[in-house]
């Protein structure tokens, strides 16, 4: 024996579908990462009727699953996971803890970092493997802008939240097994400290311009509110958001809500256009891992044109003016 | 009265941040700071639960003598006491070390302390672990992204909202609380409160010495993170240049990546051929 092989973890957070996505992400991620360190890929979960997470997780690249299964353990409590949590890492002592960076994750993994005395980094958009099989980090610093390399040398398990999107999940495969462990809540689980008085789905709509997948985003260059207001119908088009940046709110041709940046909404569109944005950081602080960029703008050295995948040089609202007209006729057809 | 802490931090204002381009790295020292967005919230919640019922509130901030500005701004906001955690040796300390640090000067200086209150995440490094690291470390019961508290008796009630899920939870005092940014907009500091704070305001200043922190033990409980390196976000993107006239340069776009757009949007925008 040459010691017991390692395990990578992927905490199962599933309340809602954007939670569950993050999860099988996770799975995805931490398959590549157990062929290159050859490790088990396990993902632990708890709450109550888990069958459904258990198929799931197993279809979607676990080697085991370990489940804490109980009708107390039905809505999510961060104090009584974490007990769980802890003895369970205590008791098994996996190399690397991936847990998705969804609001739960990001308050539960610090907590039980502490409790295990190890390192952790926040809403990672990429992990990778030192040469010496150390779990690589890399996390966001300065609102994006920065990236930081970061690694725990001698504590486990490494731990890392993720952001959700960074990793592509697996195809469901229904022909995939699992070890699945369905272990037995300890006797002696307190009563929480923070009580749930009230709990609900809230009731906005589940679009949101945060994960919109098309974002037609307007500048100053658009040169006035009326040029701006045309993106309204851009967006309409392709089935999009309209964003804006800073000055153009504080000029009042837009609102608030829909400002995109450091102080405004933090967005991930699978396409953004940005018509007449020279790219400041404030801006582009908010605009995470945008698949595809077009950019317009007279400029060719703007910061946000050097960013794009497509930069058209022209005056923005000219330019969205034709494309609008184009993509009528387009539709139309 | 309730005696309350705020965390807070100093942080770049990222418009001014200097980097150097060549070697990805920061000029912290050159930038100037400013108190981060998320802590003037817990700021202004502090000072809100002053103004209903009473309060004593300590401002507390761990960072280089410099970070002394942003207790003087909060004390110009209304807090009342300023204790700046400041120590060569605490440099570079992950969420971690930092905790640990927090806990004890809050232990030692604030005892009794019934809410300790944080920003929800620093705009800087957005890790947002501290104030449930600090909770840990003192062994509170918290919440984060807290948008509405309310105080009665012992008890606290906080309403959040958390992916996507609007909750209602109550925990009785000592309680730790990290503040949204949703609600609490904060209030401007007077001018006058600004040159009282600057002018007569003593902020308390403790090392590690002062905390009964040794080396060993700040080892013991010492950064668990290491940063390999930092660097500038490279964009891998194909960067294609389109010129020419407005009307022309639409149409070339659309056909050469009509295929992309029309998958991402779920309709066609393909042209009809011309037969």
């Amino acid at each position: 024996m040459t010691g017991k092989r390692k395990s990578i973890w992927v905490f199962g957070d599933y309340r809602n579908y954007y939670q569950n996505r993050v999860t099988l992400q996770l799975l995805s991620k931490a398959v590549d990462l157990s062929r290159l360190l050859d490790a088990e890929v396990c993902a632990v979960v708890v709450g109550h009727d888990l069958e459904e997470w258990i198929m799931e997780y197993t279809a979607h690249g676990a080697d085991r699953i370990l489940a804490v299964d109980h009708p107390s353990l039905t809505s999510y409590s961060t104090e009584h996971y974490l007990i769980l949590m802890e003895k369970l890492v205590r008791e098994r002592d996996p190399d690397i803890l991936l847990i998705g960076a969804t609001d739960f994750g990001r308050e539960f993994a610090p907590r039980l970092a502490k409790r295990l005395h190890t390192g952790l980094s926040a809403d990672c958009v990429g992990l990778d493997l030192t040469p010496d099989g150390l779990l690589v980090q890399i996390a966001p610093s300065f609102g994006g802008n920065m990236l930081a390399e970061i690694v725990t040398e001698k504590h486990r398990p490494q731990m890392a939240t993720v952001r959700p999107g960074t990793f592509r999940e697996i195809p469901h495969n229904n022909e995939r097994t699992a070890v699945v462990e369905r272990l037995p809540l300890p006797a002696q689980l307190p009563p929480a400290r923070v009580r749930q008085i009230q709990y609900e789905r809230a009731v906005q709509r589940e679009h949101t311009i945060e994960n919109a997948n098309v974002i037609v985003c307007g500048g100053r260059g658009l040169g006035n509110k009326n040029n701006f207001r045309k993106l309204d119908d851009l967006a309409k088009l392709l089935g999009g958001d309209v964003g804006a940046t800073r000055p153009v709110v504080y000029a009042g041709w837009a609102g608030h809500d829909v400002l995109i940046g450091q102080a405004g909404k933090h967005i991930k569109p699978k396409i953004l256009f940005s018509f007449g944005i020279s790219g400041a950081i404030q801006h582009t602080a908010g605009l995470g891992e945008a698949d595809f960029i077009v950019a317009v703008n007279k400029n060719p050295q703007a910061t946000m044109m050097r960013m794009a995948d497509v930069a058209v040089v022209a005056d923005a609202a000219d330019w969205l003016n034709h494309l609008v007209k184009e993509l009528r006729r387009r539709i139309r057809e | 009265m309730l005696n309350i802490v705020v965390c807070i931090k100093q942080v770049p204002m990222v418009t001014e941040l200097p980097w150097n381009e060549k070697t990805g790295t920061l000029r912290r020292d050159l930038a100037a700071g400013m108190m981060n967005p998320a802590c003037k919230h817990a700021v202004e919640a502090a000072l809100r639960i002053k103004a209903d019922g009473g309060a004593k509130i300590t401002v507390v901030t761990m960072g280089p003598p410099a970070a002394e500005e942003v207790l003087r701004e909060a004390l110009a906001m209304g807090a009342d006491r300023g204790i700046l955690v400041c120590d060569r040796l605490l440099a570079g300390s992950d969420t971690y070390a930092t905790s640990f640090v927090l806990g004890r000067a809050i232990g030692r200086e604030v005892p009794g302390c019934d809410l300790i209150l944080c920003g929800a995440y620093t705009s800087d490094s957005e890790t947002a672990q501290v104030g449930p690291q600090l909770a840990e470390e003192l062994d509170l019961p918290a919440v984060a992204y807290a948008e509405r508290l309310e105080i009665s008796g012992r008890t606290l009630r906080v309403r959040r909202l958390v992916d996507k899920f609007r909750e209602t939870l109550e925990m009785e005092f000592p309680a730790l609380v990290t503040v949204s940014m949703e609600q609490y907009k904060p209030r401007y500091a007077s001018f006058a409160g600004l040159n009282r704070a600057f002018a007569e305001a003593d902020i308390l200043s403790v090392n590690l010495k002062r905390l009964d922190i040794t080396p060993a033990e700040l080892a013991a409980h010492g950064s668990r993170t290491k940063v390999r390196r930092v660097f500038i976000r490279k964009t891998q993107k194909e960067n294609v240049l389109i010129t020419g006239a407005a009307a022309n340069a639409a149409a070339e776009f659309l056909d050469k990546y009509q295929r992309k757009i029309s998958a991402v949007i779920g309709k066609s925008i393909e042209a009809k051929k011309q037969t």
